[in-house]
This record gives structure tokens, sequence and C-alpha cells, in this order.
């Protein structure tokens, strides 16, 4: 398969001159979904953050040979839902539409309206049809985190990017965005996640990247996700890696 | 009292002065507010409110419009407590705290050096029963010129505020639409300074908003009620203030803060009965 996302030396420093990543490098083929694992503070969101310019760094991330920061409207990016303010009064319905924005130019309207068949699809989709109307502060983890998929989905990014989906969600959720994930990736989409539960990482990717502030090694599941390799990630010796851990 | 004011209004051109750029003021100041409570800039709106009386002194000495001054001053203020906040270890309600108590000092100290007729308590304090027509047309048109940037680039401000992250990440120019918005406060903080006075210009632009807050679920829908709140606490305060003979900036703050408390108890948001409600129907839907 040929590479389509190239990660090239990157590095992150903080103000305070701790080095956070250093020398990150790997290359991802189109059409599939990549973890990445590590230990708490090993820099996994700092590498999303970084590979868009999100913060200063060295190194550069490209995609199909263009640096992401100059497509940056045409990748998908869901952030924590710790992170959304859940107090904001914007419904589900409104909050997908803006994932329209970017394909939208300067004084141009976001119209409910114009774009309803398509906000019904992604409502669909995400299993939120009949909350459609609901203020996003009136969800549970699990819809909200679908209300942000699709709010990515209805960007049609050719690259995702997702920080944690998963995390304190209901099994109903997951599975719902597992399904809607691997849908994106069966048309061509490219899909790489921070993810910090070990047992589903065989199931769910089909390339994994280890980091521990640098690189520990990034490939196929299959032969990247050993024990030796978590051992040198996590510092413990992890067992039953392809049955969970 | 009613018919003590309207026949006031068809008889003293001032009172209509006062009227039309109260609630112009109330309606622009409850329309903007919307974004600053939701973007947890209420500090800053107090800050460049207080921020922009330096530079009507020094429009005073320079014999320009007073506008002017107090525009550069505010647009400074905002940019100066977003450098500091942005670039040190030092939070932005503390950069807020020193330069917003700095420029009213200074502010203070420059009025009282001008030889100017201009009152520092109408400034401080305001006085919209002094009102000329000059400054009416002004803050009209400053008005509509704030309305219709707000609703050119609203969905731009809408995802800033929800999501600068998000916005971040997709190239758009956060910080381009957060000095965007500190300007359109300015312009609004300087015009609200006829009706409310420096110090109190922050309830305008709050209190209505606050107040919507508690009942809506779309921003639209609070920006719509924010603006109808503050253009009918104006003239509640108008109403008022003309009618007992006492400052009507105060009974303006005043009657919004009445409003504010009623809807505060009354609010389906607030309600604990509400609240459960949809508590026990996003667990049966889900």
């Amino acid at each position: 398969m040929i590479n389509i996302l190239t990660v090239q030396g990157i590095n992150v420093t903080y103000q305070n001159q701790k080095r956070v990543l250093s020398d990150v490098s790997f290359s991802l083929p189109a059409g599939t979904i990549t973890g990445i694992i590590g230990p708490n503070g090993a820099g996994k969101s700092t590498l999303l953050n970084a590979m868009l310019s999100m913060i200063p760094h060295g190194g550069y991330a490209k995609f199909n040979g263009t640096s992401l920061a100059e497509i940056a409207k045409k990748i998908g990016y869901v952030q924590q839902t710790s992170q959304v303010d859940r107090h904001f009064p914007i419904t589900v319905a409104e909050t997908i539409s803006l994932g329209i924005v970017p394909r939208l130019k300067l004084f141009q309207r976001l119209g409910r309206n114009k774009h309803q068949e398509e906000i019904d699809w992604t409502l669909a989709q995400i299993e939120m049809t009949e909350f459609a109307n609901r203020q996003i502060g009136q969800l549970s983890g699990g819809q909200l985190q679908r209300v942000m998929i699709g709010r990515c989905m209805i960007q049609h990014p050719e690259l995702i990017l997702l920080d944690e989906p998963f995390a304190g969600i209901d099994a109903h959720s997951e599975a719902t965005i597992m399904r809607i994930l691997n849908d994106l990736k069966a048309d061509g989409k490219t899909i790489l996640m921070v993810h910090h539960d070990l047992a589903k990482v065989p199931t769910y990717f089909d390339n994994i990247i280890i980091i521990k502030e640098k690189l520990i090694a990034a490939g196929p599941t299959k032969e990247t996700f050993t024990a030796q390799n978590m051992n040198q990630a996590y510092g413990l010796p992890i067992v039953n890696m392809q049955g969970g851990v | 009292m009613f018919a003590n004011f309207f026949s006031g209004l068809s008889e003293f051109h001032f009172l209509q002065n006062a009227l039309i750029t109260s609630v112009v003021i109330g309606v622009i100041a409850g329309t903007i507010g919307s974004f600053i409570i939701l973007r947890g800039m209420s500090l800053m709106g107090d800050a460049i409110s207080h921020a922009v009386l330096p530079g009507v002194a020094i429009s005073f000495m320079l014999g320009v419009h007073p506008l002017i001054g107090a525009a550069v001053f505010g647009v400074v203020a905002s940019f100066l407590i977003t450098l500091i906040g942005q670039n040190s270890v030092i939070k932005s309600d503390t950069a807020i705290g020193i330069t917003f108590s700095t420029f009213l000092a200074l502010g203070v100290i420059l009025i009282a050096l001008v030889p100017t007729t201009t009152n520092l308590f109408h400034i401080l304090f305001g006085n919209v029963l002094a009102v000329q027509d000059q400054d009416m047309y002004l803050t009209i048109g400053i008005s509509i010129v704030v309305f219709l940037t707000i609703i050119m680039f609203f969905k731009e401000l809408l995802l800033t505020s929800f999501d600068p992250t998000m916005a971040k990440a997709l190239g758009i120019r956060v910080n381009f639409y957060h000095y965007l918005l500190m300007t359109l406060l300015t312009l609004v903080a300087v015009v609200s300074m006829q009706s409310v006075g420096t110090i109190l210009i922050v309830s305008l632009l709050i209190t209505p908003a606050a107040t919507a807050y508690l009942f809506v679920n779309q921003l639209k829908t609070m920006m719509i009620v924010s603006a109808c709140l503050g253009g009918l606490t104006s003239f509640l305060g108008l109403f008022l203030g003309y009618n007992l003979n006492i400052a009507v900036g105060s009974c303006i703050v005043i009657v919004g803060a009445i409003i504010f408390v009623i809807s505060f108890i009354f609010s389906p948001k607030q309600t604990l009965i509400h609240r459960r409600r949809l508590t026990n129907e996003s667990k049966i839907n889900s």
C-alpha cells in the first residue's frame, strides 16, 4: 500500500524547556485506522496538536505531499469531549452543521435549511435523529461524542484525527462510533486516533504507533503490538497481547 | 407616571433623544453581550469600558470627538490584556485587573487636567438626558455597523466561541475574531457611556445576555432575547429615572438586575424538577 500520511521528525518542547516529543516519524497508508498508544503523559495528544500545527513544534506532517496546515479545512479533528462547553446554547443539529463551515465562503451564511438533507443523513448515521433539537448539555457523554463524530463526518475530510474518542462513554456509543469509523475507512478515509484501552487494540486498529516521548514502534498491529514494545512503553511486562491485556 | 412620561416625550426633544439612544444602546449591548458572556469575557467588557476613559480625556485635549480616543484606548487595553494573558504565567483576570484600574486612574487624572465643561460624574455614570442629536445619530450609526459585522461574521464568531480548538484546527484565525469582537465591544462601550457611564456599562453588556442565557438553547435566539431585554431594560430605566427624578443610568442597571433575579428563580434551566425530568428522559432514550 502507498503511504499517504507522512510524519517526519516531530519535536515539541514546552516553554519550561521540558521536551515532550522527540523526533517522532512514521508513515501510514490510506484507508486504514491507526491507534496512537502509550502511557499517560507520553505525548499522544501533543502529537496530534503538533501535526495540526496548533502548538509550536519542529518537523512536519504531510498528507498526500501537502502540509496539514495548508489543507486544514479538509482534516477532521475530534477533540476530547471533556473540552467541550456543554452549557453553550447550541443544539445537536447546529453542532453538526458547524462541520459545514469550512466549505462555506467568507460572508456565506450557515443556513440549516440549505443543508437539511445532509444534516438529517448525518443524524441518522450517528443514531441521534430524535435528539436533533436537544441542547448538547442534555446529552450523555456517549451521545455527545457521537455528535462530535457527526460534525466531523459532515465535513467530508480525507484525514480524521481523534483524541481519545472512547474516554468515558458507554458501550453502545463506542460500538456506534467504531461502526462509523469502519464505514469511513471503507470509503478510503485515513483515520488516526489516540487510544488508551489496550484490550481493544488488536480488534480496532490496522496499525499502531507506540510512543513515550519518542517513537517506540510503528507499523501493522500484528507485528507491532508485541510484549517487547509494550514493555518498553509502559515499563511493565504485558502478556496475552493478541487476546487482550 | 405613564401620562407624565408620554406627555414629556411628545413635548421635550431631549427625552425623545434619550429614549431612542438608550433603547438602541440596550439592543446592541444585549446583542454583543451574548458573545461576551459565552466566551467568559464579562470582566473584559468591564475592563474595556473603564479603559476608554483616558481616551476620552485625550480627545478633549486634542479637540477631536471622544469616540476616537476612546476607541483607540479600548482596543489598546484589550490588546494588552490578551498579550499578557497569552504570553505569560499571569492569568487573564489578573491582567484585566491591573490594566483597567491603571487606565481608569489615568483617565481620572487626565480628565481633571482638561479644561472642559464635561462633568467627570457624567462620564462615569452617564447622562442620557443630555444626549444631543449628533450623539444620537452616531449611536445609531455605530450600532448598525456593529450589528452588520456580527451578522456577516456570525458563523465564524459562533465557531470560535463554541469550540476555539476546532476552529484553530481548521485554520480559522481565532485571534483575528477575538480582536474583531474586542473592537466591536469597544465601540459599544463608547456609545454606552452616554446612557449608563463607563462604570456601569458592563451591566448593559452582560445582564440582559445572562438573563436570556437562562431560557434559550440556541445562540441566535439568545441574541434576539438579549437584545429585546436590553431595549426593554433601557426603556424601563429611563421611564423610572425620568418620573422619579433619579439617575437614569443607575435605574437601567437596577431594572436589568431585577429582571435577572426574577428570571433566575423561574427559569426552566434553573429549576431542579425540570433538570431531573430531562436527565430521566435522556437515560430512557440512550
